[in-house]
């Protein structure tokens, strides 16, 4: 299948079942909820090597925040529920509350529950108050800059993680072009994150390694350099650059409509295929088939 | 079509209808209500002598007429709604649980008595001891809300320990009064004495009031916390100003003759 100049390869993405959390974070201006959300979806790219995937879903106006402040919206997506509950507390802790004017609430009406705020106040050495407001708990941790609020539990929910695309280009100058176009539109879909650097990443990986003890390692069926040495290279013959776009969602519904934004947003300009990378559909519990993604809206 | 009470001649004695809750209406017919007992002064009556009834229960009591003298309206509610279209006597939704009473005129003392869930809204003003623990009862209300478009009385929220009691006017002496915890708001004046023998808790006004000697200003700042409650308040129609939501507050805290760790939150100024 071809849209416009560029081939679309009849493949799947192989996406995995996660847990996945959305946290609101308000603060007195939009720059310092932006500062607390920038620093909490830090170090947040992948569950190998950050046990957790993060990223800023969309800003907020004050119109749709709890405590009618600027906010943000942060997704976190991580393999298991526990493992989710943990890097809440962990970032909510080390990223938000230390964050001057911020507050912080759950911003999932469905899932499990698991506490938060309800581990955090106990920073409060004995000081800190809680408030129960129409079915929800939170807590007053005294900071320096006044109070911390921070929502007693925070929903964690089934999600989707590892939804992706591969934009094959002829350089890396105009692929970078396309993939940073192509995530702009996928950002728009409510209910996703792009967890890689600027939503796009070049080190895609396969599972294992020749080296004892690594997980992963380098996609060599996608570098442009191993074309030569690889025999399972998918990198075609003109290709000088192959750039990943990896999709994490709180419902597969969003991971579907991100992809097929980002096909139609990365095809053309130079681009000469779009495929997607899976494990041979033994590993995910979701395939995501890029021709009936396109099928879908024809 | 919702169930319907109204009063076909005011009680001369105070009557008691504990009777008027859903639960207890809930599948009856019009004859069986109106045989059901109310105890007025010291007799027994029945419903029907004092109330037409119409129509049938479908989640919604409404009762008309003018019910000052009638007490115990709601008392036990756990689910449902009634709607008062008039004045209503004391211990209205006396240990409620669950579900909504809204009044559209005044109501009475002792409202909402030890109560621990659900809400009540009064539209107009009411008496003393709302939302108040019995005489003698260690903790008064455990959960839900209260909330007086009026002016309250005295003692609002005596030895609450958990929920939200709301005034839209003022509040009379002695506001959150032996409080253990939970949450007062009074958008006027606060009477004197507030927050006597408070352990903990949060009394909160939008007025400058005299504070008791036991209690210690520890800063001005905006508490975050509040635009929760100033913007629920609000959504319930309570008049909630910019002003509220942006300021500053003066945070004092006692009551130093109990745990010091309740506090008094009075607006001071918006913001910078």
């Amino acid at each position: 299948m071809h849209i416009q100049s560029t081939e679309v390869i009849d493949t799947f993405a192989e996406a995995f079942a996660m847990w996945g959390a959305r946290v609101i974070i308000t603060a007195a201006t939009p720059a310092w909820a932006l500062a607390a959300a920038r620093s909490m979806t830090g170090f947040a790219t992948s569950v190998i090597g950050c046990k957790c995937e993060a990223g800023i879903e969309r800003e907020l106006s004050a119109e749709e925040t709890p405590d009618a402040r600027p906010g943000i919206s942060v997704l976190l997506f991580s393999t298991s529920l526990e493992g989710a509950g943990k890097r809440l507390l962990e970032r909510i802790g080390q990223c938000v509350m230390t964050c001057p004017s911020t507050s912080c609430f759950n911003g999932l009406t469905s899932g499990e529950g698991v506490s938060v705020g309800g581990k955090l106040r106990y920073f409060g050495d004995g000081y800190q108050i809680g408030k129960s407001l129409d079915g929800r708990r939170y807590w007053r941790i005294p900071v320096m800059d006044g109070e911390f609020v921070v929502e007693d539990r925070f929903n964690i929910q089934p999600a989707v993680g590892g939804g992706n695309l591969l934009i094959h280009g002829l350089d890396q100058t105009r692929t970078l072009e396309t993939a940073e176009a192509a995530a702009s539109a996928m950002r728009t879909v409510p209910g996703v994150i792009l967890p890689f650097p600027n939503g796009v990443v070049r080190s895609g990986s396969k599972i294992g390694s020749r080296y004892k003890g690594l997980p992963a390692s380098t996609n060599d069926a996608y570098c442009p350099t191993l074309r030569a040495f690889s025999a399972a290279t998918e990198v075609p013959l003109d290709a000088a650059c192959v750039l990943e776009i990896v999709i994490d969602g709180l419902e597969l519904r969003g991971v579907q409509d991100a992809m097929r934004v980002g096909i139609n947003a990365a095809s053309g300009n130079g681009t000469l295929r779009i495929s997607a990378g899976n494990y041979g559909g033994d590993l995910g519990q979701y395939r995501i088939g890029l021709y009936e993604l396109l099928q879908a809206t024809a | 079509m919702s169930l319907k009470l109204v009063l076909k001649h005011e009680p001369e004695v105070p009557l008691e209808a504990e009777v008027i809750t859903p639960a207890k209406l809930n599948g009856l017919s019009i004859g069986e209500i109106t045989k059901l007992p109310l105890q007025y002064g010291n007799e027994r009556v029945e419903v029907g002598e004092f109330f037409r009834v119409e129509g049938s229960y479908s989640g919604e009591i409404h009762v008309e007429g003018d019910l000052a003298r009638v007490k115990l309206v709601g008392a036990g509610m756990s689910e449902g709604r009634i709607v008062v279209h008039g004045r209503i006597g004391m211990h209205l939704g006396a240990g409620i649980s669950g579900g909504e009473i809204l009044v559209e005129g005044d109501a009475g003392d002792w409202v909402a008595p030890e109560m621990s869930g659900g809400r009540i809204v009064i539209k107009g003003n009411a008496g003393h001891m709302i939302g108040s623990a019995y005489r003698g009862s260690p903790a008064g209300i455990r959960g839900g809300e209260i909330i007086i478009h009026g002016n309250a009385g005295n003692e609002i929220g005596h030895a609450m320990r958990k929920g939200l009691i709301a005034i839209g006017g003022d509040s009379g002496d002695f506001t959150g009064v032996d409080m253990l915890a939970g949450t007062i708001i009074v958008i006027g004046d606060l009477g004197n004495r507030t927050g006597a023998g408070m352990k903990r808790g949060s009394i909160v006004s939008m007025r400058p009031a005299q504070m008791l000697p036991t209690f210690s200003y520890a800063c001005s700042y905006q508490p975050q916390f509040l635009r929760l409650y100033l913007l629920h308040l609000s959504r319930l129609g309570l008049p909630v100003t910019p002003a509220y939501l942006n300021g500053r507050y003066q945070r004092w805290s006692g009551d130093a003759l109990e745990m010091n760790r309740g506090e008094v939150l009075l607006l001071n100024g918006e913001a910078a």
